[in-house]
């Protein structure tokens, strides 16, 4: 085991992100940096250093399921770790994003906002307590989708880690899966 | 070489990292974002990098020694 380092306590801005969310949903917006960092750090060196020392969710994932004992460590079925799995997921993950995306837009073009938090794409919870007047109702609604992303993987994530082994979640993670493809695309056959 | 066995890492690696953290040795890392990486050198084969993979692709094998060079293979 290492020395700890300033990163190994990323878990806590993925634990406050989602508290945040019940706060201010507008809050949601700062999920982005969780998108953005991972693909900018893959395309332009190459690397998986996002997954192998920044993100919080992976630690989040290791502390609950590892040091607290919340994962039954079983060695997870090998389907999920494999390419057709972690590709046709990322497929259905960026078809519902896309969605996400399309009801932002109708929003912006004068559909009313709806204030709701929809869980595994299917389940919707009335999320109407905070005030989101401040800003316009595209900006709303689009907080409304992204924190709706960001709960449902954690919720898949968790999942996963109760039934397996605690990251689980990373072996079908869309963003795992993009960066280490990115990679590839960058490195090609080279090893 | 004393360690009789070794970590080898299966090609459903998803370069998370989780291994490289665990190694005590160090004898582990993500080679290009593509796949995790054993230095054979380091590698006392303890398992503890197998216990943790989620997604349990890490087999701790035998080393296979040349006959007459005392080289290990892998
Ligand atoms: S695979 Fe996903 S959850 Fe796991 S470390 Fe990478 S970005 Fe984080
Ligand atoms: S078997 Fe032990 S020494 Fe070898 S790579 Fe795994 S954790 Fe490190
Ligand atoms: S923990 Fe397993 S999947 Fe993750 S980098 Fe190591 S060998 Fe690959």
């Amino acid at each position: 085991m290492q020395k700890k380092r300033w990163y190994d306590y990323l878990w806590i801005w993925s634990s406050v992100y989602l508290i945040l969310g019940f706060f201010n949903i507008l809050f949601a917006w700062l999920g982005l940096i969780c998108f953005i960092l991972p693909l900018m750090i893959s395309i332009v060196w190459g690397n998986k250093a996002y997954c192998n020392h920044y993100c919080g969710r992976g630690q989040l994932f290791e502390l609950l399921g590892g040091r607290l004992g919340l994962s039954r460590n079983r060695k997870p079925p090998k389907f999920l770790s494999s390419p057709w799995f972690r590709y046709g997921f990322l497929t259905f993950f960026m078809t519902m994003f896309g969605l996400m995306l399309y009801n932002t837009w109708l929003v912006v073009s004068g559909a009313p906002l709806r204030e709701v938090v929809t869980l595994l794409w299917v389940f919707k919870l009335p999320w109407n307590w905070t005030n989101t007047a401040a800003v316009a109702p595209g900006v709303a609604q689009f907080a409304f989708g992204f924190y709706s992303v960001m709960v449902t993987s954690t919720i898949l994530g968790l999942i996963t880690m109760v039934l397996f082994r605690p990251r689980s979640w990373c072996t079908y993670c869309p963003m795992g899966t993009m960066t280490q493809g990115i990679c590839h695309l960058k490195h090609g056959k080279d090893d | 070489m004393a360690a009789k066995k070794i970590a080898i890492i299966g090609k459903q690696c998803v370069a998370c990292g989780r291994c490289v953290r665990e190694c005590p040795l160090g004898a582990l890392s993500i080679y290009k974002g593509l796949r995790a990486r054993v230095e054979a050198q380091r590698c006392v084969g303890c398992g503890k990098c197998e216990k943790v993979c989620p997604a349990a692709i890490i087999e701790i094998k035998e080393r296979q020694v040349i006959p007459n060079a005392e080289k290990a293979l892998v």
